[in-house]
C-alpha cells in the first residue's frame, strides 16, 4: 500500500485523473510533456518493472498507456497519455534511459505513427523495411487496402 | 581488427515460435556486438483480434505460440475477467492452474532437450523428449488435444477434469519426480556441462533490471520475481510452492532454475488436484461492458501480458499482446557479447526463444561477403567443444 501512496504523492498535480479499476490495476492520466519525468520516477527511483506500453487509436487522439509492474505489492501502475494531434503525433522517448522500452517504442512508431523524440534507434521492428510510409496498420482512420492501384510502391 | 566478420543466425525455421534474426559481429572467436532483428512472422494478431468476438479471441491467441499454447489464452481470460469483474468459479481457477503447470513442465522439458542437443548431449535430448510424451498424453486425456487444448474461456474453462482422470494425472506427475531428480543430478554433477555453461552468457542482475527481463531469465540473475507469487491469479495463492532463483545469471543458472521449477510445478499440480472443489466451471458471461482490462500470467518463458479494451460491442477495439520473449530476447544484446562463437548457440538458446533459429546460421566474412559456416556448422562447433572437453577429462583420469 505504501508504494501506491508514495506514487500518488510524488505525482501530485501531474496526475490529471486517477482511476482505480481494482486494487491491483491503477490508471493515472498525465500530460504528455511529463512522461519522461514520470517514467524516471517510477522506473529509476521507485524501482518498478517496465512491463510494456500500449498504443490505442481513439477518436480523441492516440493514447499511449505505459504499464509499470510493482512486483513487491502486486499492482500494475498504468500511466496514460493522450496525443491529440493525430496528423503529426509526437512524444518524448523514454527509451533514452530505459533500454526495456526501446522495442515497444519502435513498434508503436511503426504501427501507429507516433514519433518518439530522442529515441536512439527508431526503425522498423515488426514490419518490412519497405513498408509504405504514412500507412500505420493500427490506425482506424486509414485505408489499409494495399491492393489498390498505386498504393504499394 | 581488420578481419571483422559477422554471423547471421536465423530467421526462419518451421519449429520456431518467434523467428528472429541475430547478426553476430565477431573478431576471431570473440563476439563483439550483436544486432537483433525480429518481425519475420508478424501476423498482425493484435489487429486480427479486433475483428473477432470475445469468445473467438481466446482461440485466436492460443495460436500465437505452438509450444506454450495456453499462456496467451490464460493471460487473455485474466484480462477479460479484470474487465468484466466477473467472479470466476473456484473449480475453474484450479483447472486453469493445473493446465498451466502441466504446460510449464512440457515446455521446460522441451527446452532441456534442445539445450542438451546444442552442447552435444544428444542423450539428454532424447531422454527429456521421451519423458515429455506422457505429459502430452495427459493433455490429450483432459482436452482431446496434445497441444492447443482450448481450455480457457472468459469467466471459466471450457472442459472439466473428470474424476476418473485424476489418478492418471497424479501418476503421470509422480512418475516425473524421479526423472527430474535424475536430470538435476546429471546436470549438477557433470563437469563438462558445468564447464560449458558456467560463466557463459552472463546477464547480471543490474542488466536484467535495465532490460526488464522476465521469467526464468530474470530469476537466474537473482531477481526474485514471479507473477504467480507477486500478482497471484488462478489458484496459485491457494497452494504452497517456492520461487526458484539463482544468483549467477549464466546458462548454468538458467538450466538449474528450469529443472527445479518443474519440481515446483509437480508440487502445485498435486495440491491443486487434491484441493479442487466440486461445482460449476463457468460463470456464463453474457455481455461484455465498456472498459479495459489487463491480464498477465507467468508463462514458461516469463510474464505474458495482455491488455483488452472494449467499447461495449462484442469485439475488442484494442488488444495489446506482449510475449515474454519480447523482453528476454533483447537482453541477448548484453549476454552474448564478450563470449565466443562456440558459446553463442547455447547463450542465445538460454533465454528459451525457441532456438531452432540457430539451425539456419551462416558465418559470413564481411569483407568478401562469402558464407563460411551455416547453422549446422555452428551447432557442430558447439558439440565438438564438448567432445574435446570430455576427451581431455578421460585423458587425465
Amino acid at each position: 500500500m505504501d508504494n501506491l501512496k508514495e506514487i500518488k504523492k510524488r505525482l501530485g498535480k501531474k496526475a490529471l485523473n486517477t482511476k482505480e479499476h481494482s486494487e491491483k490495476r491503477i490508471y493515472f492520466d498525465i500530460d504528455k510533456k511529463d512522461i519522461v519525468e514520470v517514467a524516471k520516477l517510477l522506473f529509476k527511483e521507485m524501482g518498478l518493472r517496465f512491463a510494456t506500453a500500449t498504443g490505442v487509436d481513439t477518436p480523441k487522439g492516440i493514447e499511449i498507456i505505459y504499464h509499470f509492474a510493482d512486483d513487491k505489492e502486486g499492482k500494475l501502475i498504468n500511466i496514460r497519455v493522450l496525443i491529440e494531434d493525430k496528423k503529426k503525433p509526437e512524444i518524448d522517448s523514454i527509451a533514452k534511459f530505459m533500454k526495456a522500452a526501446e522495442w515497444i517504442e519502435r513498434e508503436i512508431w511503426e504501427l501507429l505513427g507516433v514519433n518518439f523524440i530522442g529515441h536512439p534507434d527508431l526503425r522498423h521492428l515488426l514490419l518490412i523495411d519497405d513498408w509504405p510510409k504514412e500507412d500505420f496498420p493500427l490506425r482506424h482512420d486509414q485505408d489499409h487496402d494495399h491492393n489498390k492501384e498505386g498504393k504499394h510502391k | 581488427m581488420s578481419h571483422k566478420v559477422f554471423i547471421p543466425i536465423g530467421p526462419y525455421h518451421p519449429l520456431q515460435e518467434e523467428p528472429e534474426f541475430f547478426r553476430l559481429y565477431v573478431e576471431g572467436e570473440k563476439v563483439v556486438d550483436i544486432d537483433i532483428v525480429i518481425g519475420y512472422m508478424h501476423r498482425g494478431i493484435e489487429q486480427l483480434s479486433e475483428t473477432k468476438h470475445f469468445d473467438q479471441v481466446a482461440f485466436l491467441v492460443e495460436r500465437i505460440c505452438g509450444i506454450c499454447s495456453t499462456s496467451h489464452p490464460f493471460a487473455y481470460v485474466n484480462a477479460m475477467d479484470d474487465l468484466t469483474k466477473v467472479e470466476v468459479p473456484e473449480r475453474a481457477l484450479y483447472i486453469r492452474t493445473i493446465i498451466a503447470e502441466l504446460e510449464r513442465i512440457h515446455s521446460h522439458l522441451l527446452w532441456l532437450g534442445l539445450a542438451g542437443h546444442f552442447i552435444g548431449y544428444n542423450t539428454v535430448w532424447m531422454w527429456s523428449w521421451k519423458y515429455r510424451e506422457p505429459v502430452l498424453d495427459i493433455f490429450e486425456l483432459i482436452s482431446g488435444n496434445r497441444n492447443h487444448y482450448a481450455m480457457m474461456k472468459p469467466g471459466g474453462v471450457r472442459r472439466d477434469i473428470k474424476d476418473q482422470d485424476i489418478p492418471k494425472i497424479k501418476k503421470c506427475v509422480d512418475d516425473l519426480v524421479p526423472v527430474l531428480d535424475m536430470f538435476k543430478g546429471a546436470v549438477m554433477d557433470d563437469p563438462v556441462i558445468q564447464a560449458r555453461t558456467k560463466g557463459v552468457g552472463v546477464l547480471t542482475k543490474h542488466q536484467a533490471i535495465a532490460y526488464s527481463v522476465v521469467g526464468p531469465t530474470a530469476r537466474a540473475s537473482g531477481i526474485k520475481a514471479d507473477i504467480r507469487k507477486d500478482h497471484p491469479y488462478g489458484a496459485y495463492d491457494r497452494v504452497d510452492w517456492n520461487v526458484i532463483t539463482q544468483e549467477d545469471g549464466d546458462v548454468f543458472s538458467k538450466l538449474i532454475v528450469r529443472v527445479l521449477e518443474m519440481l515446483e510445478s509437480v508440487k502445485i499440480i498435486r495440491q491443486c488436484l487434491d484441493k479442487m472443489p466440486k461445482g460449476s466451471i463457468d460463470a456464463n458471461l453474457k455481455d461484455i461492458p465498456e472498459g479495459e482490462g489487463i491480464g498477465h500470467i507467468e508463462a514458461p518463458r516469463g510474464e505474458c501480458f495482455h491488455y483488452v479494451k472494449s467499447d461495449g460491442t462484442n469485439r475488442p477495439i484494442r488488444h495489446k499482446i506482449r510475449a515474454p520473449s519480447y523482453m528476454n530476447v533483447a537482453s541477448n544484446k548484453v549476454s552474448a557479447v564478450g563470449g565466443t562463437i562456440s558459446d553463442a548457440a547455447i547463450t542465445l538458446a538460454a533465454v528459451d526463444p525457441c532456438y531452432c533459429c540457430t539451425e539456419r546460421t551462416a558465418v559470413i566474412d564481411r569483407s568478401k561477403d562469402k558464407k563460411i559456416m551455416d547453422g549446422w556448422d555452428l551447432i557442430k562447433l558447439s558439440q565438438e567443444k564438448t567432445k574435446k572437453m570430455q576427451e581431455a577429462r578421460q585423458g587425465n583420469e
